[in-house]
């Protein structure tokens, strides 16, 4: 393709024309590419985690142990949250919207390491099938949580080669932090300095910091473990001389800023709908920006909160407490910020925004319930029951996966070129609203009855809440499995869409819809300040695929 | 079968009312902060939503005042969680003077409980109401956990150490034991009951106990089993320490450090010898890990325990109470009068 800058957009193929055929994706470079192939990677993980769920949702229906056995169900949950997380929440946000956007919100032609970008999706496929072909092979059931000695001495399921499998994928999110962090350093158009970078590139590179430092002791914690279970080194069992509490140190060091992989993410995209859907600045742009690295470092120093009752030293349990309550702040000064940004803004209900509502909803009830674990006397009762299985799906499900649907909408015309419809769309973000707190809320109540999690079989007393907690389910993969089907559909029949269909201000929307490879004709000159909406363009809307909007700056005050 | 639809497990221990009593105070705030921010989303969506295409709103400065009132506020709020939460954790892990003393084994997938007299059971404890109980649990496999939801109470059980949980019942009742830390195939079979009694049925129940002795006579006949006695004596033959009065009491190693001789380390001087030898002996004794099951091993300190113990505690058990933390005057009263 041509260097020369090219006047008109609508002469230039979009990175989806450029090329055809299988071997143009599967050898491909270009970070739009890859992040669609990340997509339908991480969509059929999620269904396959979404199956598991079903099934367990199913079993529970019932206080007895009836529809499967004991080691089916165990190998379900264990399934379900390590797909889940390793498969689908970690390279969720990251991986498609994070690869997609990254370079054509700072104005770059692509990431820093293209060949890299390439290489950290074929790990992530290796060790995804490699962690499916040891489920085939004897299953998993130690939970996604690995605890020793089960794992290394008691379990007869295939720990050694799951364990393999997230140690290999471990490397690909290894690598998309340390592409995302050379490029955001390194590849920002000129003049945009870091306080004019969108907040999404903020979370973005504080959730970088986190996968290039937190991941690999995760591979460490894995490589001990197989080695213990392998050659019986005594590292974590005492029937070897080994702790198993050290296990739980070393897992916790990476699982728990881990979460904060999964929702610093999705911040960042609520930021960017936020401002986009009420056209106003954000709120407190720096205190936003800088809450993410403030969750991104007091998230390193918390682990401990998951062993209050593990004997864990008092004092030591202390520690994690108040650091616990410390990182609690950062992300209470986001929502504050996010709900002051509605102030006399021009607030529309679209689709995204519908997201971005329950997100705030789910993440603040999310949030303040992990104040309640956070608080060590009180930990002591809810901990390991369904309060905290209620409290991490308030963060995961009703956090990063309504973030990343919302940023799937607001970017679908720019990813496809193509319009999503929309009452449908609403109408499915609605259902999933409906269906997650009705899912999920009763389990909050479950659990401080006393109903420890990863039960099997429960008394009859909980019957009627998890009978909810079901129905509740029910609707919800109801919710999942409608905008499957409107975004595949609107591929093909979907409107076109306008270079810029929201009015929104980020260098992505700049370029036309769908961009061509290499984003932008000529390089952007950036000389505003980020979410410029007061004096943003009108007629954005209308024009189709590719009008006018080059990668030249419309003029500006 | 109770059909109806509670949101609280029922109080039955004394920290039951102290732990609902924090939960209330967080619900309280979360329910603030979640209606706050539930009504200020709306009430500005409302009122600002998108009255025309064309509408461009006028930015607004960020207001340095509401940044640090939503940082501080929030924080403040938090800090009083971490000393109420923390200082909880402090009085409810701290088992008071005087407490009963059980023991108990965790295993895939059973809990076994042994009382001081010898009474012995599976999957089912009996316990005064009034009175406070200490438990000393070992795991004989896998982690497990020792959950009375009703009492509150949850505390890992590893293998490889002692943990100890403590809780004194107020209401007789027959109340969810579970294992809360997953532990293999059976983890949701690994249930049972706590059945706190009335103190005078207590002591009917354990003296109807087909007990074969107590605690201590077990321990005392694997010691001599295992030719414990041949090392471990008083008289000058002795090449272990004796261990007649030495449990509670300061024990000076050989590295030169000084350590209390508790269950743990009891435990660890019997499947570890050497990791804590004691001043003045040679590393002669050999391992007793998988030689003597936990249960054994729990049976061997009780009887070590039971060689007399060093007067200065035995005089601190009447005045209990008071200094510790883990029972105001207002938790106690319920406590029956022991006949």
């Amino acid at each position: 393709m041509s260097a020369v800058p090219v006047p008109r957009a609508a002469e230039v193929p979009d990175y989806l024309n450029a090329r055809y055929g299988v071997k143009s994706w599967l050898l491909t470079r270009d970070h739009k590419r890859i992040a669609l192939l990340y997509l339908a990677s991480v969509t059929v993980f999620f269904f396959l985690g979404g199956a598991f769920a079903v099934l367990i949702r199913l079993e529970l229906v019932t206080p007895a142990g009836d529809l499967v056995q004991s080691e089916t169900y165990n190998k379900l949950f264990t399934m379900h949250g390590v797909i889940m997380i390793f498969f689908f929440l970690i390279p969720s946000i990251p991986a498609v919207l994070g690869n997609f956007l990254v370079p054509l919100m700072i104005g770059a032609k692509d990431l820093a390491f293209p060949r890299l970008n390439l290489l950290s999706w074929y790990i992530f496929v290796a060790g995804g099938i490699f962690t499916l072909w040891s489920v085939v092979h004897g299953g998993l059931d130690t939970g996604w949580t690995f605890y020793t000695p089960y794992s290394t001495t008691y379990s007869n399921t295939a720990v050694i080669t799951a364990g393999i499998g997230i140690f290999v994928t471990g490397f690909s999110s290894i690598l998309t932090g340390l592409n995302f962090i050379v490029t955001i350093h390194r590849m920002r158009a000129p003049g945009l300095t870091w306080f004019r970078l969108p907040l999404f590139i903020w979370s973005h590179y504080a959730t970088s910091l986190i996968m290039v430092l937190g991941t690999p002791v995760l591979a460490i914690t894995v490589l001990l473990l197989v080695a213990e279970r392998a050659f019986r080194l005594g590292i974590f069992d005492p029937a070897l001389g080994g702790d198993p509490v050290l296990f739980q140190h070393l897992f916790w060091f990476y699982s728990h800023p881990a979460v904060y992989i999964m929702i610093l993410p999705a911040m960042g995209v609520i930021s960017e709908l936020v401002t986009a859907f009420s056209r106003k600045n954000i709120f407190g742009y720096r205190f936003v920006a800088y809450a993410s690295v403030g969750i991104a470092v007091l998230g390193f120093f918390v682990w401990g909160h998951h062993m209050f009752v593990s004997g864990q030293s008092v004092y030591a349990g202390m520690i994690f407490s108040i650091l616990s309550f410390l990182v609690a702040v950062p992300s209470a000064v986001k929502v504050f910020n996010w709900t002051a940004t509605l102030y006399k803004g021009s607030v529309s209900f679209q689709t995204p925004m519908l997201y971005t509502f329950g997100f705030i909803g789910l993440f603040t009830i999310g949030g303040l319930t992990g104040l309640f674990l956070a608080s060590m006397g009180l930990d002591v009762h809810v901990h390991d029951t369904y309060f905290i299985v209620a409290h991490f799906h308030y963060i995961m499900v009703g956090g990063a996966i309504m973030g990343y649907l919302g940023g799937i909408h607001y970017w679908w015309p720019k990813i496809s070129g193509k319009m999503y419809p929309e009452g449908l769309a609403r109408f499915a973000a609605l259902i999933l609203f409906v269906g997650f707190n009705l899912t999920f809320f009763p389990q909050f109540i479950l659990g401080y009855l006393g109903m420890p999690r990863r039960y099997h079989a429960y008394p009859d007393e909980f019957q009627v809440l998890n009978v909810m907690s079901s129905a509740g389910a029910s609707i919800l993969g109801v919710g999942y499995l409608i905008p499957m089907f409107y975004l595949a559909w609107s591929m093909r029949y979907g409107k076109d869409a306008p270079a810029n269909p929201w009015g929104a201000t980020g260098l992505e929307w700049r370029t036309p819809s769908p961009p061509p490879t290499e984003n932008f004709a000529e390089t952007p000159v950036v000389t505003w300040e980020p979410y410029h909406y007061s004096d943003a363009p009108v007629e954005v809307k209308g024009g189709g695929g590719s009008s006018d909007a080059t990668g030249e700056a419309p003029a500006r005050a | 079968m109770d059909r109806t639809l509670p949101f609280f497990p029922e109080q039955a221990s004394t920290a039951a009312g102290r732990v609902d009593a924090l939960y209330y105070f967080l619900i309280a705030v979360s329910a603030f902060f979640t209606l706050l921010i539930a009504v200020l989303l709306v009430y500005f969506a409302v009122k600002y939503r998108r009255r025309s295409e064309s509408e461009r709103p006028q930015p607004v400065a960020g207001s340095l005042k509401l940044e640090i009132a939503w940082t501080v506020i929030p924080l403040a709020i938090s800090m009083v969680m971490f000393f109420w939460g923390a200082s909880l954790f402090f009085a409810l892990s701290r088992p008071p003077e005087g407490a009963i003393e059980i023991y108990a084994v965790g295993k895939q997938w059973m809990w076994k409980f042994q009382h001081v007299d010898g009474q012995s059971e599976i999957n089912e404890l009996h316990v005064p109401v009034g009175r406070p109980v200490r438990l000393t649990m070992a795991s004989e496999d896998v982690i497990h956990s020792f959950f009375v939801p009703a009492f509150r109470t949850k505390t890992d059980v590893l293998p490889g150490r002692l943990s100890t949980a403590w809780f004194e019942a107020t209401r007789p009742g027959r109340y969810h034991l579970f294992c809360a830390e997953y532990c293999g195939t059976k983890h949701s079979g690994m249930i049972g009951w706590i059945v706190a009694m009335d103190p005078v049925e207590y002591q009917t129940w354990l003296g109807g106990g087909a007990a074969t002795g107590s605690l201590a006579d077990a321990g005392q006949k694997l010691f001599q089993q295992h030719a414990c006695n041949t090392c471990h004596r008083p008289d000058s033959l002795a090449r272990g320490p004796n261990l007649e009065g030495l449990f509670g009491k300061p024990v000076r190693l050989a590295s030169g450090q000084t350590v209390t001789a508790d269950e743990s380390y009891l435990r660890e001087s019997i499947v570890a010898p050497n990791a804590k030898l004691v001043e003045g002996f040679q590393p002669l004794m050999p391992t007793y890990q998988g030689l003597i099951s936990e249960e054994g091993i729990l049976q061997l300190i009780a009887y070590i325990k039971s060689l007399g113990q060093p007067p200065a505690t035995q005089q601190q058990v009447p005045a209990s109470g008071a200094p510790s933390p883990g029972r105001t005057p207002a938790t106690s009263a319920p406590g029956r009068a022991t006949p």
